[in-house]
């Protein structure tokens, strides 16, 4: 016969400051797992959004980011006029072909300098990216030297206001808007027209061609299509993939690091745990030996120690998750070193985060009650009596 | 004096508790020590960077090159004593294209010399007695400088990729497209431990002649004949080309370096705050497994009392226990963290070589003083007070 859970309930109660600071060790390993992939996720997330599933961005073969790439004008051409490119209600092709460059800026708040993306798009790069809003001034007139701030740089580095001037190679341009971009890697950019920008930066070439889709379908026909014609000597990406390829490797250390913290915490907390309850478990003889009178098997009293072990694991779960969440939403920036410049985003918390804290919280509870519990069931009646 | 062997029978009575928490505030001294090391390696990194050094980068950002042409211009100026320069090379293994390491093309004959007080050659080719190298150059470098497609690796790189020396590798450039063979000439070995031992030199005129590109430079460094001149030099070289479609921006090493740690933002801040939440968190446990453990042995305090123990003795004496356990717990795992990640292979990902410094052992064995003293204390105080009549009334 089993042993009433509520034994177990009023066990841990008996003994509430106890249990608050073991739950609270594991509160605290689950809370610093729970960011850890909170912010791997919003970092990935960021990149992920960036991208639309109905564009592709073309791409100098081996490049591994706009950075390296190079694609010439010739070739830029060649791409809008393929029929696979969707057309805008002008019915004007829907392609941009793009400069990036990055220039090195101060941070806000002595963080010292990093590098910032400046991207020249062309007039259907905006309608290229649905989401892009501006929320602050206006947009660039054609052919003027003027920049748009994407809003996460323009709260985080200096010299990005309204009206201020950005000097680049000895060519002054004013900041005449700022945007946002619903979260994505956009905004954490300076966009300027194609036209200006790529004299003053870069000479005759394009470090990229982002084009919509006709048909999202036929995108594995146009790959092909176009990495096989010799005149360009390109690589053809969805959008989507680029960016989230270009999160790839440190959204992984973020995530492994995090969860090597974790599991050496982990370690440390299983200790408490364990401590807890061999010394819940040692004042207690007298009830085990009534229990183990009463009739009670060592299976049923193996059973109801791990049960409790695992409800004071349950309180740290829940008491993690609620340490971990007022962070959510919250922004941070890094440089992302596969597109060298800096990145801002947000922690973000999904119930899939939380469950695998909760699951962790309890795994925690499991093995930490299995050997106190063990013990427990194994006192020799005749022991345990005399206790008494 | 006389209470220690009581303390130390008091600690063994429940050995099982002892080594548990023992073992927790273990686990989080390491952890601690080892996330203020990420912090460490990351500052020794720019600390190892030299002020005597400077470095002229495109002004906008390193991303754009610089004219050959600057090369004089900035050997002219007065107080400069050796001119090299160097372009990040960004190659991938095909082998491996998520391993990640650096390649410089540099210009040998001033780049070796410039760094000859910082890196040592390990393993070299042999070349023809009497193959002549440019002054200030390594002779053991006399094979690499007569191959136009060698290259010089770190003795790190080497092993975690498995080669040879003499062996040819194959890089994809992403900047400079196709495939690139290079031939191991040579194995560099750091002199500073900070210094990075995992990168890959080569001949920057290789680059130029195998890309057909027009030849340009990614940064210049140059060295100062007195270093003290730093800041002034470096005004006087961005002076130069501050009108020119090339304006320079020049710094010394050291603060370039940094600029690449300042880009990681805030990650190395949020890192110590986990550091510190970790060992908040063990210290809670500590003092409630101490505050357990004086409790059981409410009656045992009273008749120590009894036998004429001061309320001063008796406060001591559980104090040096909750010390003793933190004490040992924090020592072995602040030393233990120390000695794991700079002796051995045992490494946090993204870095080559992990620096601990001895100021971060210390501040480990002090958090780990500190929680024995506070969660020692509201114990040892309550059992200090103690009225020995209340103590014995709870017998049984």
């Amino acid at each position: 016969m089993a042993i009433p859970l509520s034994y177990n309930v009023r066990s841990v109660l008996g003994r509430p400051w106890a249990t608050l600071a073991t739950a609270f060790g594991i509160g605290m390993v689950v809370a610093i797992l729970v960011l850890a992939l909170a912010l791997a996720n919003g970092f990935q997330a960021a990149l992920v959004a960036t991208g639309s599933p109905d564009n592709a961005i073309v791409l100098r073969k081996g490049a591994d980011s706009e950075l390296s790439s190079g694609v010439s004008r010739e070739a830029a051409n060649i791409i809008r006029s393929n029929p696979e490119v969707a057309t805008g209600p002008e019915g004007r092709p829907l392609v941009s072909p793009e400069v990036l460059v990055l220039i090195n800026q101060e941070r806000k708040h002595g963080q010292g300098p990093s590098n910032v993306t400046i991207r020249g798009v062309d007039r259907e790069g905006l309608a290229l990216r649905d989401d892009i809003k501006i929320y602050e001034g206006r947009d660039v007139a054609s052919g003027a030297s003027e920049l748009l701030v994407g809003k996460r740089i323009a709260d985080r580095f200096e010299g990005f206001g309204l009206g201020q001037q950005v000097n680049l190679n000895q060519r002054l341009f004013t900041v005449v808007g700022h945007f946002t971009a619903g979260g994505s890697g956009f905004e954490s950019e300076v966009w300027g027209e194609n036209a200006v920008l790529m004299p003053v930066l870069r000479g005759d070439v394009f470090q990229s061609v982002t084009f919509r889709l006709k048909d999202p379908a036929r995108f594995a026909a146009l790959k092909k299509e176009l990495e096989s014609d010799p005149r360009l000597g390109v690589q053809l990406k969805r959008e989507r993939d680029y960016y989230s390829d270009l999160a790839g490797p440190l959204a992984t250390s973020m995530r492994v690091i995090g969860i090597l913290i974790v599991l050496i915490m982990a370690v440390g907390a299983l200790f408490a745990a364990m401590n807890t309850m061999f010394a819940s478990i040692g004042s207690r003889s007298r009830e085990i030996a009534t229990m183990l009178t009463l009739g009670f098997g060592p299976g049923a009293l193996m059973l109801a120690f791990l049960v409790e072990s695992m409800l004071i694991a349950l309180l740290g779960g829940v008491i993690g998750c609620l340490l971990a969440l007022p962070v959510n939403g919250t922004a941070t920036s890094t440089t992302n070193f596969s597109t060298f410049s800096e990145i801002a985003f947000a922690f973000q918390i999904t119930p899939t985060i939380l469950g695998i804290g909760m699951l962790f919280a309890l795994m925690l509870g499991f093995v930490g009650g299995l050997l106190p519990a063990w013990k427990a069931s194994r006192q020799p009646l005749a022991a345990a009596m005399r206790a008494m | 004096m006389e209470l220690l062997p009581l303390v130390w029978t008091n600690l063994m009575r429940n050995k099982l508790r002892t080594i548990l928490t023992t073992l927790s505030v273990f686990v989080a001294l390491f952890l601690f020590v080892l996330l203020h090391g990420i912090t460490d390696t990351l500052t020794a990194s720019t600390q190892v960077a030299s002020e005597r050094r400077l470095v002229t980068r495109n002004k906008i950002s390193l991303v754009f090159p610089l004219p050959m042409s600057q090369y004089e211009k900035i050997k002219a100026v007065p107080g400069v004593s050796a001119v090299s320069w160097s372009n990040w090379f960004g190659g991938q293994d095909p082998v491996d294209s998520r391993g990640f390491f650096a390649q410089f093309a540099v210009d040998a004959k001033t780049y070796f010399p410039l760094y000859a007080s910082d890196i040592e050659i390990a393993q070299a080719s042999p070349a023809p007695a009497g193959t002549p190298v440019p002054p200030g150059v390594d002779p053991k470098l006399a094979a690499f400088m007569n191959q136009r497609d060698a290259c010089v690796v770190g003795e790190k790189l080497l092993l975690k990729r498995g080669w040879k020396l003499g062996q040819t590798i194959h890089l994809n450039g992403t900047i400079y497209p196709g495939s690139w063979p290079y031939v191991i000439r040579a194995v560099y070995r750091p002199k500073i431990k900070a210094l990075d031992a995992e990168t890959m030199f080569f001949h920057w005129d290789y680059l130029y002649e195998k890309s057909n590109r027009q030849a340009q430079v990614g940064i210049f460094i140059f060295s100062l004949a007195d270093p003290s001149q730093a800041a002034t030099i470096g005004k006087r070289v961005d002076a130069m080309f501050e009108n020119s479609s090339n304006a320079t921006h020049t710094e010394t090493e050291r603060a370039f370096q940094a600029g690449f740690v300042s880009m990681f933002g805030n990650i190395p801040f949020v890192i110590q705050v986990i550091g510190l939440a970790v060992a908040f968190s063990i210290f809670l446990v500590a003092a409630v497994t101490m505050m357990m453990a004086i409790r059981e042995r409410t009656n045992e305090f009273a008749v120590l009392k009894t036998l004429g123990f001061g309320d001063g003795s008796v406060f001591l004496m559980v104090l040096a226990e909750a010390g003793a356990i933190t004490l040992t717990g924090g020592l072995a795992g602040s030393l233990l963290a120390k000695f794991l990640l700079e002796r051995t292979g045992l490494m946090v990902p993204g870095f080559s070589t992990m620096i601990v410094r001895w100021d971060t052992v210390l501040l480990g064995i002090g958090v780990a003083v500190l929680m024995g003293a506070f969660s020692g204390l509201l114990p040892a105080w309550q059992a200090s007070r103690l009225k020995i009549v209340d103590a014995l009334r709870k017998v049984g």
